[in-house]
């Protein structure tokens, strides 16, 4: 019995691609969307949810988990994977208070991530994670809010808006476009372009949306569906007086 | 040579223990906090090795916080309770066993009732309305046994506590000089005024 993994899976291309990884990054394609917007003063998780089976309870799928008190994580890609990292996470979140006394800073478990991701990139017998992670958080001393952002190959970024999963690309088109600063200067206005930019994927409304809220030392604010409906209605009433104003013509 | 005590009324347990800090002869510190809030209804004091209570009331905190991030919701006081135990046991036959005695004052808000529960190095562990550790707690234990009733008062509580510290500096050896108070209800751990011996006694 070999107890000892001796063929690696993830390897070069003649062309220099890492094509399990390529692949990983296609698995997170084909999860659901999850949008993330950073604000002056909090940061909004915005997830697609999946419609779930009629016999199935839908309380027992979610997409979005804490980590430690003040960080908060949304994946697409592969669930029981994420559900691996999480759970590595979590015990790295109360290991490093137990060894520094500090809460982790989001970069650092975002950094954590990463470096599995990238290890299960590199180990004989072992295939990448076929999952992609938004972290968001604040620092402890700190009022500024932050968003990373991880990937199957093990990368990691910071940004002020990002989406991952089910067309991504085209609410990343959105944000590019629409993101100001001055339009996420307060909760309301954060909120408002999260659940705008989720609109352009999940076109049938509140009911297929869970949004998040997290602001400094406050609890992990979920919205209900009334709440989000009010966001819903609000953006499909201007979308239509955009459409009026065209139709009218300038 | 340290000294804790629990006292269990009908919605409250009041932890107390005293704040010096010392090596053989050599008093370091007559201000140290040794009580350690291991959730918001868990209030955990110890006697014994210094070092091993801070590695013992760390590790349990944390992973009892991790129990809270993963599940959702809080870990019960018996289910913290018997894990501490286990704890305990587990380190007992091993390489590093922990000479520390704990007291777990705790508050279930599911059931609403106060618990107090006594763990000793040896992993035992026991329900009371009230106990203590130390070479003190034979002085208290006595006090306790006299003045104690059920459904006691908070005010009740510190007036026993009272009675048994002015025992404390009349017939223990050991030199107390103040004494650091907590309570554990359904609004959570309450930090109350600390006792002062040099002062004659009264909470300032």
């Amino acid at each position: 019995m070999t107890s000892r993994y001796d063929r690696a899976i993830t390897v070069f291309s003649p062309d220099g691609h890492l094509f399990q990884v390529e692949y990983a990054q296609e698995a997170v394609k084909k999860g659901t969307c999850a949008v993330a917007v950073r604000g002056a003063d909090c940061i909004v998780l915005a997830v697609e949810k999946k419609a779930v089976a009629k016999l199935q309870e839908e309380r027992t799928v979610r997409k979005i988990v804490q980590l430690d008190k003040h960080i908060v994580m949304a994946f697409a890609g592969l669930s029981a994977d994420a559900r691996v990292l999480i759970s590595r996470a979590r015990v790295e979140c109360q290991s490093h208070q137990l060894t520094v006394e500090d809460p982790v800073t989001v970069e650092y478990i975002t950094r954590y991530l990463a470096q599995i991701k990238q290890q299960y990139t590199q180990s004989n017998g072992r295939r990448p994670f076929g999952v992609s992670c938004l972290l968001a958080g604040f620092d402890k001393d700190s009022d500024t809010p932050r968003l990373y952002q991880t990937d199957p190959a093990g990368n990691y970024f910071e940004w002020k808006a990002d989406a991952i999963g089910r067309s991504a690309k085209t609410v990343h088109e959105f944000l590019e476009k629409a993101y100001q600063d001055d339009l996420v200067a307060d909760r309301v206005g954060t909120i408002k372009l999260a659940v705008k930019a989720l609109f352009e994927v999940v076109q049938s409304g509140s009911k297929n949306m869970d949004v998040a809220v997290i602001a400094k030392d406050k609890k992990l604010e979920m919205l209900t569906t009334d709440e989000i409906s009010k966001y819903v209605s609000e953006i499909e009433k201007e979308r239509e007086e955009e459409a009026q104003r065209k139709k009218r013509g300038r | 040579m340290d000294f804790c005590i629990g006292i269990r009324g009908n919605d409250f347990v009041l932890l107390c223990e005293d704040m010096n800090a010392a090596q053989s002869i050599m008093l370091h510190k007559q201000d140290h906090e040794k009580m350690l809030d291991l959730n918001d209804h868990l209030l955990m004091t110890r006697t014994g090795n210094l070092g091993d209570g801070v590695q013992c009331a760390e590790f349990l905190q944390k992973n009892i916080q991790l129990y809270q991030i993963r599940n959702g919701y809080e870990m019960r006081s018996s289910a913290a309770a018997h894990y501490i135990r286990k704890y305990l046991a587990d380190t007992l036959r091993s390489r590093e066993p922990l000479e520390v005695n704990l007291l777990l004052g705790a508050y279930d808000v599911i059931s609403n009732t106060p618990q107090l529960y006594y763990m000793d190095y040896l992993g035992s562990m026991a329900t009371a309305p009230f106990c203590a550790h130390g070479y003190g707690a034979m002085f208290a234990t006595s006090i306790l046994d006299m003045y104690y009733h059920p459904g006691i008062s908070v005010d009740e509580a510190i007036g026993i506590l009272n009675k048994c510290i002015k025992e404390l500096k009349k017939r223990l050896i050991i030199n107390f000089s103040k004494f650091n108070v907590k309570v554990v209800d359904k609004d959570g751990i309450h930090k109350l005024p600390t006792i002062s011996v040099e002062d004659g006694i009264h909470t300032h």
